[in-house]
């Protein structure tokens, strides 16, 4: 509080703070970088170095000091990747200890792109939380609307009409395809192969179209919010759907001629960056990563939420748990959402898109001019919100990149007490340290690829 | 150590507690969770119990301030604090969740590490750390995650403001 700081630059309000500023220190992390190793405590470096985990499925408990990490002073190397590195998935930093080209310990520094989007929506009502959460994973947007939406209701008691349920399994499945297809595209980029991203970019753009036919923008839409969804499916939305699905079924069987097949892909991709079910499990890892590993767990199957018990689809799994089972997994589940989303289309049941409940979803446009009560019901809505009563709940969907759950406290106002999101990228990437130990640094960029960070959701 | 009342009698240590304590609500034709209300003391023994009983995985780990909201319904015999860390568990042999809530007073805001047990706490309690100012025994780095390094305070407090951006038109100097 002493050199250089300015009482007038305190907040009179809240107290927001800032440390005096030292310009030479100011891109320092200081402890949250990586350490030199005799600087390091034992019980940080074996995790570093992912062996922490090895030792949890024999023992139960990690004793640190049973653990032996050697320690060689010299020949090692730390250096530093990124945050402004093309191959990080955006604002990705990591620390690595290389011994010539292998990679010996890693340390992800993150927070890069912290916006404090929990503290915020502890400000925002419910009918505005879906549009702050959307930010958050915005490779797939509307799964986080949608475990917003589904804690709100949760809380609310509220029971949606069918086709508001179907309505949301069909675009949830569509952004797994426009999520994996953008993974396909980045995940090739980072081989080399940019044929493939422009042929993924070009896939995802079609999804894309329709998501902005029907929400009105291909991002961040605010589409699925507590009591529903915002719109109705647009006139025609059946052929949209088949033309997608059609066109990119067939283009994952070229997908597959140009990657799966390729000798030089499957080099770079088989046997690196492999982890074991155990190591996954223990590590909280969800989604492509864990089911890489063999493990058949997804949630709508194994937990189902939505309508997902009345369709029919296979869960996608591994054996090896490396890069290219993560690859397979995500190209196969592709395949499988195309399956959900002729299913779903095929079922999708007449009737109302949102709950016809005045306390939660407003009246419709035109009812407003004629009834002064829908126009109270519709001012109370955006102005202050629903109230919702008190209780806590936490709910937990399949992402694309895995489970994505919401922690939601409510104190009976209509604001969230606290929202928790529990992101599966922020969790993923905790395999890092297990899944780079002893690979080359240049298959380190394709490792990280293979985990799908969206930092949005690391940092939030 | 003031986090001592005694759980409630079907949330012990042993054995898997029973119904979903008061307040907790779930979505209309799913089971609910079950959450566990151990003391700071049992709270380590409890997971770990749960565990063996077959808990493989970390969820999630949060934590919340009750500052402003200190009346909130809790079981009989648990004390309210200040702070609540919430530990989700997941069953994937079970298929089940159960949710661990432990009391953390204010003046000594502490709990024991799960990194033990489940290494994939260590990036969730750093998080609680950094943001809410609850400090993990035994956590093997415990330091800022999303923050900055020399950022003072911890945001997520009911009690740390909201930063605001000054605007430029107007005349009022802002906080920076």
């Amino acid at each position: 509080m002493s050199d250089g700081f300015d009482p007038s630059s305190t907040d009179p309000v809240g107290g927001v703070r800032r440390a005096p500023r030292a310009p030479v220190a100011e891109t320092s992390e200081g402890a949250q970088e990586l350490g030199t190793r005799s600087a390091t405590p034992s019980e940080e470096l074996a995790r570093e170095v992912g062996a922490a985990v090895l030792r949890i499925p024999e023992g139960g408990v990690v004793d640190a000091g049973d653990i032996d990490v050697e320690r060689p002073s010299d020949e090692t190397m730390i250096i530093n990747m990124g945050p402004q590195h093309p191959s990080t998935h955006g604002v990705l930093r990591l620390m690595l200890e290389l011994d010539g080209e292998t990679v010996l310990r890693t340390k992800p520094v993150i927070g890069y792109l912290h916006t404090g989007m929990e503290k915020t929506a502890e400000e925002l009502t419910y009918v505005q939380g879906a549009t702050n959460v959307t930010r958050m994973d915005y490779l797939s947007p509307l799964n986080n609307e949608l475990v917003f939406s589904m804690a709100t209701e949760a809380l609310l008691g509220v029971e949606l009409p069918p086709r508001a349920t179907w309505i949301r399994m069909l675009f949830s499945e569509l952004q797994r395809i426009s999520s994996h297809l953008m993974w396909m595209a980045t995940n090739g980029m980072d081989l080399g192969s940019t044929s493939m991203m422009i042929y993924g970019f070009r896939e995802r753009e079609m999804v894309l179209a329709f998501f902005e036919k029907t929400t009105g923008l291909r991002m961040n839409h605010d589409y699925i919010r507590p009591g529903g969804v915002a719109a109705d499916l647009p006139d025609g939305w059946e052929d949209d759907v088949e033309v997608i699905c059609d066109t990119v079924l067939e283009r994952t069987y070229e997908y597959d001629e140009l990657l799966t097949g390729q000798p030089i892909f499957r080099e770079r991709m088989e046997g690196v960056g492999s982890i074991s079910a155990e190591e996954a499990i223990a590590l909280s890892l969800t989604g492509p990563i864990l089911r890489s590993t063999g493990v058949a767990w997804d949630l709508r199957r194994t937990m189902p939420y939505l309508e997902y018990t009345k369709l029919d689809f296979d869960v996608v799994v591994g054996t090896y748990g490396d890069n290219f089972d993560r690859y397979a997994v995500r190209l196969n589940e592709i395949r499988e959402s195309i399956g959900l989303v002729r299913q779903i289309a095929e079922r999708m049941p007449p009737g109302d898109y949102r709950v016809q409940d005045r306390k939660v979803t407003p009246p419709p446009r035109a009812r407003i001019d004629e009834s002064m009560e829908a126009l109270i019901h519709h001012f109370k809505i955006f102005t202050e919100g629903f109230r919702v009563p008190e209780g806590e709940v936490y709910v937990a969907i399949e992402s694309p990149r895995g489970e994505i759950g919401c922690y939601l406290v409510s104190d009976g106002t209509s604001k969230p007490y606290r929202m928790h999101i529990r992101g599966p990228s922020f969790v993923n990437l905790q395999a890092l340290p297990t899944l780079l130990r002893g690979g080359l640094i240049a298959d380190a960029v394709a490792t990280i690829s293979s985990v799908d960070p969206v930092m949005g959701e690391v940092d939030r | 150590m003031t986090g001592t009342a005694p759980t409630s009698a079907s949330e012990g240590v042993a054995g898997p507690p029973g119904p979903p304590g008061p307040g907790a609500t779930e979505a209309p034709g799913r089971r609910a969770d079950e959450v566990a209300f151990p003391t700071r003391r049992s709270y380590h023994d409890l997971v770990a119990s749960y565990k063996a009983s077959g808990f493989e995985q970390l969820s999630d780990l949060t934590a919340v301030d009750y500052l402003t909201h200190p009346g909130r319904a809790l079981p009989p015999g648990v004390e309210a604090e200040r702070f609540e860390v919430v530990a989700n568990l997941l069953s994937l042999s079970l298929r089940r969740r159960v949710r661990v809530r432990v009391q953390v007073p204010e003046d000594d805001p502490v709990v024991d590490t799960l990194w033990d047990l489940y290494p994939g706490a260590e990036a969730m309690e750093r998080e609680v750390f950094d943001l809410l100012g609850v400090r993990f025994d035994g956590h093997p780095d415990l330091t800022r995650i999303l923050m900055p390094e020399d950022w003072e305070g911890h945001p997520l407090r009911k009690d740390y403001g909201v930063g605001r951006v000054p605007v430029q038109f107007k005349e009022a100097p802002g906080p920076r």
